[in-house]
């Protein structure tokens, strides 16, 4: 089985970046990915990179929270034992609750935001000891790097890119 | 031009169609005054109004239990006053909500100033717009509260009745006279004056400031509009607190709250910011605002949806506070409230957190203009009731109804603030051609 190659071209400064991307995506070769070491603004839409759906679990993690507050509270203080602590109407969980609102909420943000930083690790893989992907140190620091497989068309590729103001264009065997 | 025209023509046509349906207000208001033969035969509440006579704090009442005529007296007495008081409160509250939105702008403009914002300067002129109804919204709420006091028979505020300071009198009631020096008629409109002179010296600087802006060569307009918004916001949280405790919280003089002109603020606030984004969206669908585009909107109505938390976050932690610890004394404003006024008083919790909470959760929906204005008349209407619920259990109890006084008088005052408001927007070019920011507001993207 033969080695698929890959293209990485690096940049230093994600305004060439941002242009290049446009470039390479009107000329219609796919971008594997790019490694930055910051956020660039507008990137993803550059990319053409499908909006991310995290809001959206978000919002069901918390109405699982309120969930899961409310059952447990209605069972402890009104179903299981229903005592009269200093005169409060434990007689149905909508007489008493306005004192169960902090906990509702709270649960609500605590389900909301702990879920979602989880499915946000699970989703973009990241565990500790986690081998990391960097196939270049340098873009932890101040390069960006473009990474373009390769079908053949090395050469076209590369005077592509060249003409992208990419700083430094090497072909990689990638290994898999 | 064309644009003032049609606000002009728009501000005449509901002022003229209320001006008439405040006539038959006064008509109805007349037929109540002589409909208090049938009320005499309510005998079996007497005792209901008697117990509140007590929550009143009106110990004479407290032995005539045995003097049943007695009793029923007092209950005509009193349903007789909480009915000549609704046409009286129904004008309070709407002219209130109208001065509040004003206000809550002029809030939203300075702190915009203050905090040198880079995406609202588009919107300046239409905020500068509303806040010109700031001045006569005032003066009018305060001329009828002052009016209610004189010319009127106590109507909203029953400190001004001068019996009850009077320790001879029947009326005699020694906790609001405690308060009497700060409550007094005299002290009251001297420092409603001096806050509405406050408000309106600001707004009109701030006004003036940006207009010479648009054709200065540098930018000390610019700056001494910002020396005079932080000035005018430290001024503000204190006036509008005082204003709060004066103008609402006085109609239960019994009755005291700490966070009280938080709250207000927070239900001022909302609305003006919800009315910004309404005027922008009717402005822009007219081709006024070539300059605002949704990303405009979207902040504006991301506003909207945390002010609304906001409000909500004040409104429960008032009422819980109360409600758990349940002390006499301050407990009684809830429980009319529960009791008598529990369809608004819960619905506008609904209206004012639960809808704005689902329907400008999503980004995209706060980009759609007739998602926001949907969303935006459910915030108005919601705080209409939630003035409604702080004004109207404490002048007619639970003789409540939003029917033709209260309607004709939202459509007064709407119809004047709406006139005032258009007209003021067509003084003035609607871009602020001269201000720093603008630039970096035109292109403002999300």
């Amino acid at each position: 089985m033969e080695a698929s190659k890959v293209i990485h071209a690096i940049y230093t400064d994600d305004d060439v970046l941002m242009s290049a991307v446009k470039k390479v995506k009107a000329e219609r070769f796919h971008i594997e990915e790019i490694y930055t070491p910051f956020p660039v603004h507008g990137l993803d839409k550059a990319m053409g990179l499908a909006p991310t759906r995290i809001a959206i679990t978000a919002f069901i993690y918390g109405l699982i929270g309120l969930t899961v507050a409310t059952v447990m509270m209605n069972f402890i203080m009104i179903e299981d034992w229903p005592q009269n602590i200093g005169g409060k109407p434990s007689f149905s969980y909508i007489e008493n609750m306005p004192a169960f609102v902090p906990i509702m909420f709270e649960l609500t943000v605590f389900f909301s935001a702990h879920l979602m930083v989880l499915t946000f690790y699970l989703r973009s893989r990241m565990w500790p000891f986690k081998n990391a992907e960097n196939p270049d140190p340098r873009t932890t620091d101040d390069h960006f790097l473009m990474e373009i497989a390769v079908d053949g068309n090395e050469k076209e590729l590369e005077e592509l890119l060249a003409g992208t103001g990419a700083v430094e264009i090497n072909l990689v065997d990638k290994a898999h | 031009m064309l644009l003032g025209a049609i606000g002009v023509g728009y501000g005449f046509f509901t002022s003229h169609l209320s001006f008439e349906e405040v006539e038959t207000l006064l008509a109805e208001e007349a037929h109540h005054g002589g409909g208090h033969g049938e009320d005499v035969a309510h005998a079996a509440p007497a005792h209901d109004a008697h117990a509140k006579e007590n929550a009143h704090g009106d110990t004479a009442h407290a032995k005539s239990g045995e003097h049943h005529v007695d009793a029923h007296k007092e209950h005509v007495e009193h349903v007789q006053h909480q009915i000549a008081n609704r046409p009286w409160s129904a004008l309070y509250v709407a002219a209130f909500f109208f001065m509040m939105i004003a206000l809550g702008v002029l809030a939203f403009y300075a702190i915009q100033i203050a905090a040198q914002a880079g995406w609202s300067p588009v919107l300046f002129r239409v905020m500068e717009g509303i806040t010109a109804y700031l001045l006569p919204g005032a003066l009018i709420v305060l001329a009828i509260a002052v009016a209610s006091g004189t010319i009127g028979h106590y109507n909203i505020f029953m400190w001004m009745n001068p019996e009850v300071t009077n320790p001879e009198s029947h009326h005699y009631d020694k906790l609001i006279d405690g308060k009497s020096g700060w409550l007094n008629i005299g002290w009251f409109a001297v420092r409603g004056l001096v806050f509405i002179a406050g408000w309106s010296l600001y707004r009109h600087f701030a006004r003036k400031f940006s207009i010479a802006q648009d054709t200065a060569e540098d930018n000390s307009n610019f700056k001494k509009s910002f020396r005079i918004s932080a000035a005018f916001l430290v001024f503000f949280i204190y006036s509008e607190s005082i204003m709060s405790w004066d103008w609402i919280m006085s109609v239960d003089p019994h009755w005291f709250s700490t966070l009280f002109g938080w709250y207000v603020f927070a239900s001022m606030f909302v609305s003006g910011i919800t009315v910004i984004a309404l005027v922008t969206i009717y402005l822009k669908s007219k081709n006024y605002l070539e300059f605002v585009n949704e990303n405009h909107l979207h902040d504006v109505a991301k506003f909207m949806f945390a002010i609304s938390i906001f409000w909500t976050y004040l409104w429960f932690s008032q009422f819980m506070l109360i409600w758990y610890s349940n002390i006499p004394e301050e407990v009684t404003y809830f429980v009319t409230r529960f009791q008598d006024y529990q369809l608004p008083f819960l619905g506008m919790v609904v209206m004012n957190f639960v809808f704005p909470l689902l329907l400008l959760m999503n980004a995209e929906y706060k980009r759609i203009p007739w998602f926001v204005v949907m969303a935006g008349l459910v915030i108005l209407f919601g705080h209409y009731v939630d003035i409604f619920n702080m004004i109207m259990p404490a002048t007619v109890g639970d003789r409540w109804f939003i029917g033709i006084p209260e309607i004709a008088s939202v459509l007064l005052f709407a119809g004047l603030f709406i006139f005032v408001v258009f007209t003021a927007l067509t003084k003035a070019p609607l871009l602020v051609k001269g201000y720093p920011f603008r630039k970096e507001s035109e292109d403002f993207h999300y």
